[in-house]
């Protein structure tokens, strides 16, 4: 069997969706980059950006790797160790005190 | 060769994911290095004083067309249209190359401001991570060259789309870990 539609493999999207999602991902990266020249977000940077950037990972996965319509199975074995990586990474930079509880 | 697995599933798809997750802990650790040592060189050129917004959203926006154009590859094989499968691809790769372009520009530069591996901490991880990250993209600069060879010679095409969705995982994996770098090193120095 060369290739057929495997078990848990839902439709890809539509061409249309390639280009509305990509539409997204280049207006949040024009904003990421215009909230980082302005003063005013200063404070909230961190936040914001971190915010943006989280829903650009998200679409990408979702929609360009086609976790969203993908088996199940697929999301489990990005996701782990995705979640794995994440948490080792808040635990360093709180071990290392990069990151400080209520600092 | 494909064989679907006691779920159902690809076998080469499966364990691709499973490849992406381990990619997930290396760069989660690069990452991880470059902000516990983040603020802490005693000399510089520190951050603020080179990292270059406009260039690198310039190949943010790059590497960000070369993932539409990785999908409209996809789609094209997969309803046997390779005319255009060939061109997205060529276009990935091209993308791909841009991109490298402007990190090898971004690297001499740095160099000759003084930022160097050995410099200081900033400049060990930095070159790393972004290294690194580099590195994947030229293996996926060639991938995309390979696939386009094997369309040129009339070895791809609807049977075996599923080989351009593999390289497509890998091209947009390697897109959102530039997604992350990008916030991370670049915007909140």
């Amino acid at each position: 069997m060369e290739h057929g539609m495997h078990a848990g493999e839902g439709a890809h999207p539509t061409t249309g969706t390639y280009l509305r999602v990509f539409g997204v991902l280049f207006i949040v990266t024009v904003i990421e980059v215009g909230v980082f020249y302005v003063p005013a977000f200063k404070a909230v940077l961190a936040p914001i950006l971190l915010t943006l950037s989280a829903l650009k990972f998200a679409l990408v996965v979702m929609f360009y790797m086609h976790l969203k319509q993908d088996s199940k199975f697929f999301t489990f074995l990005f996701g782990g160790p995705l979640l794995l990586a994440t948490a080792v990474m808040i635990g360093l930079l709180f071990l290392f005190g990069a990151l400080v509880l209520g600092g | 060769m494909s064989h679907a697995t006691s779920m159902g599933l690809d076998n080469r798809k499966m364990a691709f994911w499973a490849f992406i997750g381990s990619e997930c802990l290396l760069f989660g650790s690069l990452i991880s290095t470059y902000l516990v040592y983040k603020g802490h060189s005693v000399v510089g050129p520190y951050p603020h004083d080179i990292l270059n917004i406009p260039l690198t959203s310039l190949s943010t926006f790059d590497l960000l067309a070369s993932s539409l154009w990785m999908v409209l590859a996809l789609a094209a094989v997969q309803r046997g249209d390779m005319k255009w499968t060939k061109i997205w691809l060529l276009g990935v790769a091209l993308g791909g190359l841009i991109f490298l372009g402007f990190q090898a520009y971004e690297f001499t530069s740095f160099v000759r401001e003084g930022l160097t591996l050995q410099r200081n901490l900033f400049g060990a991880t930095f070159f790393v991570l972004t290294g690194t990250h580099g590195a994947h993209v030229a293996v996926g600069v060639l991938w995309m060259l390979t696939l386009w060879v094997q369309a040129m010679r009339g070895r791809l095409g609807p049977r075996n789309a599923i080989t351009v969705e593999i390289a497509g995982l890998y091209w947009h994996f390697v897109d959102v870990v530039w997604i992350v770098i990008f916030t991370l090193v670049y915007l909140l120095q």
